[in-house]
């Protein structure tokens, strides 16, 4: 009571603090649970793709379009839905064949900005897995965080649209750079606005030049065919791991 | 952004090193983050006050070590560091086709610790 606590005079701080060296990589963990994720993908011969885009862009309009497609080609399919802003966008992709996990990352603070490798498990685990050749993961709607964060996918995919102008590329490199593949969607809105496809073409080059992108149209079903093919390529077939089939 | 679950597996991280050295506390958790990683500094530090707070490691710091983005050039072998991170470019020849040499860490690289009787001194002294 009433005494000072002297820190600056205690003996003991005349060494200083110790230094414990740590050298942990702070995705560390999340990196082996994405690690986990795709040799229980692979074990099942199961092709992941992560789905990205800013919210709106249309991964859910196209996943309609993509499930219907792959259902005809006899391929089964699982969804890892993690982008639920209404109960509508959880409706909208039941009864058309494929079997679909939703994840609730409404959670948190103002909801969860990505998902994460350990939710992408725990959802993995609702799935059976010997019943799939392809399971397709609908990222939370954020160009930022989604690429820092490795679900356990083979390949992620951009879905870009159009109203977003030709200059994302360059202020979201690092998602541009995490992608195999940039879907251009609403191909059917070009002859509205001044969008400069030669512009963002050359964008996405330059932080991205293994990039393929393919225009489409989520609304009028333009351009599917060639996204349908690199999703699952060769006659009635996906792409699974060497070794398989 | 997605600073808060970043600062809930520096957490843990932490918590574990700090295991093996009982009867200590932490003041500082040094970082090292590349110019690459989309992290704010500043939201970092502030999330890092609500996760720890009423926790053992209250009141500790994060130092954050910002490390540049350095380019390989696989045209003309050259190694530049990148005027910004939105060009990833060689800075001697132009070429795109560059691997990342730094600019991607992010790791806990060291904390700085206090043994406890040290921080409390006893009424006694
Ligand atoms: N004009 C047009 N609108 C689209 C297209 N694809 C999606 N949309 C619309 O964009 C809005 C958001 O789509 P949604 O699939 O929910 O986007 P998500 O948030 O990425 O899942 C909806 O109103 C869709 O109807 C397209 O190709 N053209
Ligand atoms: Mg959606
Ligand atoms: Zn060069």
């Amino acid at each position: 009571m009433g005494r000072f606590h002297r820190h600056d005079d205690l003996s003991g701080y005349a060494t200083g603090p110790d230094r414990v060296i740590v050298l942990e990589r702070i995705f560390g963990e999340n990196d082996r649970a994405a690690a986990a994720n795709r040799r229980a993908l692979d074990e099942h011969g199961i092709r992941c793709v992560n789905l990205m885009s800013s919210p709106g862009a249309g991964k859910t309009t196209l996943l309609v379009h993509t499930l219907r497609e792959l259902a005809s080609r006899n391929i089964r399919v699982g969804v890892v839905e993690g982008d639920i802003e209404t109960s509508i966008d959880a409706d909208r992709l039941t009864g058309l064949g494929a079997q679909v996990v939703l994840l609730n990352t409404g959670a948190g603070f103002g909801g969860e900005c990505h998902l994460d490798a350990p939710m992408v498990a725990r959802a993995l685990g609702q799935l059976d897995l010997a019943g799939l050749d392809l399971v397709l993961v609908e990222n939370v709607g954020n160009l930022v965080c989604p690429a820092e964060f490795d679900v356990g996918a083979h390949d992620s995919v951009m879905v870009y649209a159009i109203t977003e102008g030709e200059e994302k590329p360059l202020k979201y490199p690092v998602m541009f750079r995490s992608v195999s593949v940039v879907l251009i969607n609403k191909m059917d809105l070009l002859p509205h606005l001044d969008f400069d496809l030669d512009l963002f073409r050359h964008n996405v080059a330059q932080v991205n030049p293994h990039a393929r992108l393919i225009e489409l149209s989520a609304r009028t079903g333009d351009g599917l065919a060639a996204w349908h093919d690199w999703l699952a390529p060769g006659p009635g077939g996906v792409r699974g791991p060497p070794g398989r089939g | 952004m997605h600073e808060l679950s970043l600062c809930c597996s520096i957490y843990d991280i932490v918590g574990r090193a700090l295991a093996l050295r009982p009867g200590h506390s932490v003041e500082a958790v040094n970082l090292q983050v590349g110019q690459l990683r989309q992290v704010v500094p500043e939201s970092l530090e502030f999330c890092w006050g609500m996760v720890t707070q009423d926790s053992p490691l209250a009141g500790s710091r994060l130092v954050i070590d910002q490390v540049p983005v350095v380019l390989d050039c696989l045209s003309c072998g050259e190694s530049t560091t990148a005027a910004d991170v939105f060009m990833l470019t060689c800075g001697s020849c132009g070429g795109g086709t560059i691997t990342v040499r730094t600019g991607e860490e992010f790791m806990v690289t060291s904390l700085d610790v206090v043994a406890d009787d040290v921080v409390a001194p006893s009424e006694r002294s």
